[in-house]
């Protein structure tokens, strides 16, 4: 039989059930919605991710103090005392890094800030001016404070949005006022404006004081969390890299690479490590997401065992009129696979609709910077794997149905 | 040579434990052109032979020859080949497809042959008109009396113009006033149309319009002789 009867026959024999059908598109339905929504999200979150490491600037390194996390139990080995102040020092000298463009060290911790009677604990970050130039961040009143401050240890403090709000109140002037941390006061010279989470860093709850006063009296260390490189133009990124490592082996008297007491970050590095783990994740769901359709598989599968028995008389007709063992099994093969690739299909759309809506949510009322991903990759996947679950399911009762006698299916009662 | 030509066959079921003897060593030739009823008490074995005859049922032992080739040699698609275009059944229940037009229940054994699509079409509605159902092209079979219902199916019997026409208890589900009907287009299709025609039957009447009787008896044939009685065409039209 040609083809294209088969596969009328075959839709005709589907329609003659319509909510058995239906209930059975169900379930590869809602297989396919949830891979393609786990992809589609999957897929949203990394461009997220990515688009806020991007906007770190491709320029910048980031030396970070312990050896490089290789797993779960390295990763405490980040809050080590290597970097110190001769280190800066020595990636301040031109002979050693002839690239660098601006160099600042970055110490950060969490206390607690009080004006009045009104308390709050933010992320408190000790940096120079280059930080409002590396974060992308620039108050919205006052202003940043100023090279001479950080020589001078000044008690000034720049404080985002949030720490404004539940320190003063949000229609309250807070420039120029006097905040305590640890006892001592701080002249709030700026405050940012609401820019909510960008680099994994949350700017809003975040309180920014010269690193020197940070160092000296907030956290009493004598290293650095962190030291922010950036090199002077982008080709120069890897060539800075190398001499930021030699750099630090000679002044920490390091022979060995794998005795690094330090790592460096670089914003390729950081997408190529985001990317990994994000995809694993996505794939990891997925594949949850893929045994719901399995079920739905074995539900196709049990649903054509009962059609070919219920159908045991037409089989045998057809047979007699002249139908071969190959036109009883196609028919029965397409039936499965329509009913699969049905299911693919509005699963998809589902799926992506679902996932748009969730992006709308996303922006409009948690105002994240997220773009709807439309995922082709996931698309031509689940209609692949819905056909493969089609015919993989379907075959066994396909053969039943074609391994009938006619005589033995026309007496069928 | 013989339409058909069976030598000793033999087919026994084996439902586990004792095996049934439906067919115990039936020999017999049918020519071209032949109107053979096959009577019996049930469990003769004449819808066994019947099964045989239409390629339905493999025989267990014997030859079977038909259109002068013998069944063994057939292959399974040149099985379904022979159902499709040299062969036509007609069933006592019918067997037409629910929630399908005359119209498509006649086409049907068209869409497992290898005749050209484009004469689909003339083949179908001419078969539909050969059993006076023109007007009922495009009803549901199942809104169709029992008289019509067996009409269309000896449509789609007639429909690939087969050299035989099996006929298992056609005017069983009707009465006798549409199985008279059925059995007046079936003899018309043996004398008007030279179709060769098998009929299995336990009703006297229905056989009386056949040529040749073959009676069955524990699966082996009892009596083979031309029919007597014959009723002659006008007589049964009155």
């Amino acid at each position: 039989m040609k083809l294209n009867y088969t596969f009328k026959t075959a839709a005709k024999g589907l329609s003659a059930n319509k909510s058995r059908t239906a209930l059975t598109i169900l379930g590869i339905v809602i297989g396919i919605t949830a891979i393609i929504l786990v992809m589609s999200l999957g897929e949203g979150a990394q461009n997220l991710i990515l688009g806020q490491i991007q906007s770190i600037g491709s320029k910048t390194i980031a030396i970070v103090p312990g050896k490089q996390p290789k797993g779960v139990m390295d990763a405490m080995s980040t809050f080590t005392d290597s970097l110190k102040n001769r280190d800066l020092d020595a990636l301040k000298n031109k002979n050693n890094i002839p690239y660098a463009g601006t160099i600042m060290p970055l110490v950060f911790g969490s206390e607690t800030m009080v004006f009045e009677s009104n308390a709050y604990r933010p992320t408190i970050f000790g940096a120079t001016p280059f930080f409002s130039k590396i974060y992308n961040i620039s108050p919205e009143e006052g202003r940043i404070f100023s090279d001479e401050e950080v020589a001078g240890y000044a008690d000034v403090v720049v404080i985002g949005s949030k720490v404004k709000e539940e320190l003063f109140g949000a229609n309250n002037e807070a420039l120029n006022k006097k905040v305590k941390i640890k006892g001592r006061n701080f002249k709030v010279v700026g405050i940012l404006g609401t820019k909510g989470q960008s680099t994994f860093i949350n700017f809003d709850t975040a309180a920014i004081v010269p690193y020197t006063t940070a160092q000296q009296y907030l956290f009493g260390i004598k290293y650095y969390n962190r030291i922010v490189v950036e090199a002077d133009s982008e080709l120069n990124v890897a060539r800075t890299v190398e001499d930021i490592k030699i750099t630090l082996r000679n002044s920490h008297n390091i022979t060995n690479a794998s005795d690094d007491d330090f790592f460096v970050e670089t914003q390729a590095e950081a997408i190529k490590t985001v990317s990994t783990i994000t995809n694993v994740l996505t794939l990891f769901l997925a594949a949850v997401a893929a045994i719901s359709l399995l079920v739905g598989g074995v539900g196709i599968m049990n649903i054509m065992l009962v059609s070919v028995t219920e159908r045991t008389r037409e089989i045998g007709l057809r047979k007699a009129l002249g139908a071969t063992d190959r036109d009883i099994l196609t028919h029965f093969l397409l039936e499965a696979i329509i009913l699969t690739s049905v299911g693919g299909i509005i699963g998809i759309a589902l799926g992506l609709s679902l996932a748009f809506l969730i992006s709308l949510i996303l922006t409009n009322y948690l105002n994240m910077a997220w773009a709807f991903s439309f995922p082709v990759l996931a698309i031509i996947l689940g209609l692949g794997v819905s056909s493969i679950v089609g015919l993989g399911f379907g075959l066994y009762p396909a053969r039943q149905a074609s391994k009938k006698s006619p005589i033995e299916a026309l007496r069928y009662e | 040579m013989p339409l058909i030509e069976l030598k000793n066959i033999v087919k026994k079921y084996e439902d586990g434990g004792e095996p049934t003897v439906a067919l115990d060593g039936v020999s017999l030739e049918i020519q071209k052109g032949e109107f053979v009823a096959i009577m019996g008490p049930s469990g003769s074995g004449k819808s066994t032979l019947l099964h045989v005859l239409g390629f339905l049922d493999p025989p267990s032992s014997g030859e079977y020859k038909f259109d002068g080739k013998f069944f063994s040699e057939y292959s399974k698609e040149e099985v379904a080949h022979v159902r499709n275009r040299k062969m036509g059944f007609i069933f006592q229940a019918f067997n037409l497809l629910p929630r399908t037009s005359v119209f498509e229940n006649v086409r049907l054994p068209l869409l497992y042959s290898d005749v050209d699509e484009s004469k689909w079409d003339k083949l179908a509605i001419d078969a539909v008109n050969a059993v006076g159902l023109n007007h009922r092209m495009n009803h549901d079979s199942s809104q169709l009396s029992g008289g019509e219902k067996q009409r269309v199916a000896i449509a789609r019997a007639l429909v690939l113009g087969p050299q035989v026409i099996f006929a298992d208890e056609p005017t069983g589900n009707l009465d006798s006033k549409s199985g008279q009907a059925i059995m007046e287009i079936i003899r018309d299709l043996n004398e008007d149309q030279g179709h060769t025609i098998i009929l299995v039957t336990h009703e006297t009447y229905t056989a009386e319009h056949a040529r040749r009787l073959i009676k069955l008896k524990d699966g082996q044939i009892e009596s083979d002789k031309a029919v007597e009685h014959r009723m002659h065409r006008d007589e049964f039209r009155k």
